[in-house]
């Protein structure tokens, strides 16, 4: 293998790797705005300048392919003077307004201006104005001023969303970025430059002012929005999501997620709408009285008059048990609804199938089939009394369907949210959601993945169950307005079952996820082998499928 | 035990104390003619120098509107936690305004900290000292409470440009 020497130091690299690369894979960042590993070789903003020994001037890092023998150094004095310079120019016309930038905390250009420049400005003309509000597409501000001119933002909506909309006009420090005649900025992946802009220059409509990204605390997570579960964070402030921000897994996602995904599939956590402690017939009842109902009505009725709904937006964990309770009762037919989109997908990240788990409730014995249809003909015969559905609102059914399934005689409803089924039913027990607790999801690529717990309900707290904290988390009293963020009084799925299991007489105690999981993990044989552990915060995958690079990202 | 000399026994005068006492009523008398240096409080109030450091509060410009940006330096260097600021988006220049601005005067230890950090002179410490509340609640002061005109500012804000 080839070698070089960078600061000293003999890295063996493979051919073709640029030295930004080698130096990267070593744990040696060389500064850079432009270059990103995932996006062509731009090469414009200079910052990476280094000294090759034998070149006659210095090189950028992220352009010039390493060769056997080549001796790199990044703290030279004329490396170091090179980049003083490099940031000094980029800083000509960035306007100071770091307190009203959203970026600020987690901006490129600040951290370097604070380790890679000399702290003085000779500029001492006016800087160059520009608009400071322009908005490029439906979901993103550009602010001009701000931009360094880095290109990220270009060349990712031209090879990873792949749709050529943005480009730069005008020359010099006139030089902007717009969209082309007549178009938006809108593609569904759009919300990733925010992420990639270097500086405070492109800002997400939906996160734009919200707060100050040093008072959130993060949470390793998935979404839920569709199949492909893309690795989010999870950022959180008075216990209320403030957004989602792609996390890097090259197995599933890369870099990157959808706009939809970042956007809408975590809304409904703090909606007005959540379900808040377990209800009989619209009245509030405690959760021991709400458990006792379920397996007191169920009793009532014989196995063929009960229909079990499982859910492919509840975890395997949920639909794990609640194949053993529907066993419990002599009922061995568990069905779940898909949600599957035709035509809503592309070979970027977006699946047809919006559902975040319907491998994992298959794999579990549940059984689906896409159109739903003979669902739909079972609960519109009639033949049942009893119905207990789990974390799903069932839109995708017809209209007489649903009807009928509203009228059945007893409906037990477990979700998170009001939706139509909880109006009718005759219990609803409050579910957590996604964000709040301890589960995993089967993604379409069998890869099983873990969701953390990001906002504590009623019954938790983030010192206790070692969820990450914010400033404000750690030192907030109860006197404190912003240590009181809204708790729900919700349980997660895995939790209500094994309290309905036992109250029906089931000797084993589940006192955490992680039980639940390891039992299945023995039961079911996709997932031998696996625990929490063993899945981490990158994924584990079934048995029965091999590993694939996530197609085209 | 035996019982302890004094080093000096007293004499007749001492000992039957007159002399003294009327030594301590020719002191009183004497300050009885002096200038009196206690502040009548609170029939009259104390009205303190530029540099002190009262309750802080948030500049109110001529036209209504807050100075502040919600960058929430303040809130971030506070080393009590006392201020909480929530961020909203406005049409005006400034771009962002506090649509929550709350500083919770049990916990403000009045160092001027806030004051220091802040880019816009849009906190400063007043010379407001009167701080009484009967319950935590109250203690936590809003946006209708912090916002102070500018002008009756002015003292504090040339005092930071001299000296800040």
């Amino acid at each position: 293998m080839p070698k070089l020497i960078i600061d000293g130091k003999e890295i063996e690299f493979e051919n073709g790797q640029t030295i930004i690369e080698v130096a990267k894979k070593d744990g040696l960042e060389i500064p850079h705005f432009c270059w990103h590993p995932s996006l062509s070789i731009s090469g414009n903003c200079r910052v990476c300048l280094v000294e090759v020994e034998k070149m006659p001037k210095l090189v950028i890092a992220c352009s010039t392919i390493a060769a056997d023998g080549m001796v790199v150094n990044t703290q030279s004095e004329k490396t170091l003077n090179a980049r003083n310079a490099v940031m000094e120019f980029l800083l000509i016309n960035h306007p100071l307004d770091c307190p009203i930038c959203d970026e600020a905390g987690e901006c490129k250009l600040q951290d370097y201006a604070y380790k890679h420049s000399a702290g003085e400005s000779r500029f001492v003309e006016t800087k160059n104005h520009k608009d400071k509000r322009i908005q490029l597409g439906p979901r993103i501000m550009f602010d001009q001023e701000r931009c360094i001119s880095c290109s990220r933002c270009i060349r990712f909506s031209d090879e990873i969303a792949k749709e050529n909309q943005l480009t730069f006009v005008q020359r010099g420090d006139h030089v902007t970025i717009r969209t082309f005649p007549g178009e938006e900025f809108d593609n569904p992946y759009t919300l990733n430059t925010v992420d990639i802009c270097p500086v405070g220059a492109l800002t997400s409509n939906d996160f734009r002012f919200q707060t100050r990204v040093w008072e959130l605390s993060s949470t390793e997570s998935i979404c839920v929005g569709c199949s492909r579960g893309c690795n989010t964070e999870v950022w959180v402030r008075d216990n209320e999501i403030k957004r989602l921000t792609p996390r890097e897994n090259f197995d599933v996602n890369s870099y990157w997620m959808c706009d939809h995904g970042r956007v809408n599939t975590w809304k409904n956590v703090n909606a007005d709408t959540r379900i808040d402690g377990c209800l009989k017939d619209g009245e509030k009842i405690s959760w021991e009285d709400a458990i006792k109902s379920v397996s007191d009505g169920l009793t009532q009725y014989q196995p063929e008059e009960i229909l079990f709904i499982g859910s492919a937006f509840a975890s395997n964990e949920d639909n794990f048990l609640f194949k053993k309770l529907a066993e419990k009762k002599g009922v061995h037919e568990v069905y779940f609804a898909s949600a599957i989109k035709p035509g809503d997908a592309d070979d970027i990240l977006i699946q047809e199938d919006k559902t975040p788990n319907s491998l994992g409730a298959s794999k579990i014995g549940l059984t689906g089939s896409n159109d739903n249809k003979s669902l739909s003909k079972k609960i519109s015969d009639g033949k049942y009394k009893a119905a207990f559905i789990l974390e799903d609102d069932l839109t995708r059914l017809e209209e007489d369907v649903i009807k009928s399934l509203q009228n059945i005689e007893f409906l037990i409803v477990q979700a998170t949210n009001e939706n139509q089924l909880t109006k009718e039913a005759n219990l609803v027990l409050a579910a957590s959601t996604f964000a709040e607790k301890h589960a995993t999801y089967t993604n379409f690529l069998g890869m099983v993945q873990r969701v953390k717990p990001a906002v504590t309900s009623a019954n938790m707290d983030r010192a206790l169950d070692s969820m990450s904290k914010s400033r404000w988390d750690k030192f907030a009293t109860t006197f404190d307005r912003w240590g009181r963020g809204k708790k729900y009084d919700s349980k997660p799925g895995w939790s209500i079952l094994s309290g309905i299991l036992n109250e029906m007489g089931e000797e084993k105690n589940y006192q955490m996820a992680e039980d639940v999981f390891d039992e299945l993990a023995k039961e079911i044989s996709d997932f031998n082998g696996m625990n929490y552990d063993t899945i981490g915060s990158g994924g584990a995958l079934l048995k029965s499928f091999t590993k694939q690079e996530a197609e085209t990202v | 035990m035996p019982q302890k000399k004094r080093s000096k026994d007293l004499n007749f005068l001492e000992k039957i104390y007159l002399p003294e006492i009327f030594n301590g009523l020719m002191l009183t008398l004497k300050n009885m003619f002096r200038p009196n240096v206690t502040m009548q409080y609170p029939e009259q109030k104390f009205i303190p120098p530029a540099s002190y450091r009262g309750r802080p509060v948030l500049v109110k410009e001529n036209d209504d509107t807050e100075r502040c940006v919600a960058c929430g330096l303040c809130s971030r260097v506070c080393p009590a936690l006392a201020i909480e600021v929530q961020p909203d988006e406005t049409a005006l220049e400034k771009e962002r305004f506090p649509k929550l601005f709350e500083i919770n005067m049990l916990r403000c230890i009045f160092c001027g900290f806030c004051e220091e950090v802040c880019p816009e002179e849009a906190i400063v410490m007043s010379k407001d000292y009167e701080l009484v509340y009967t319950n935590r609640e109250d203690a936590i002061y809003g946006k209708d409470k912090l916002l102070v005109p500018v002008e009756e500012l002015s003292d504090r804000l040339e005092f930071l440009r001299n000296f800040k």
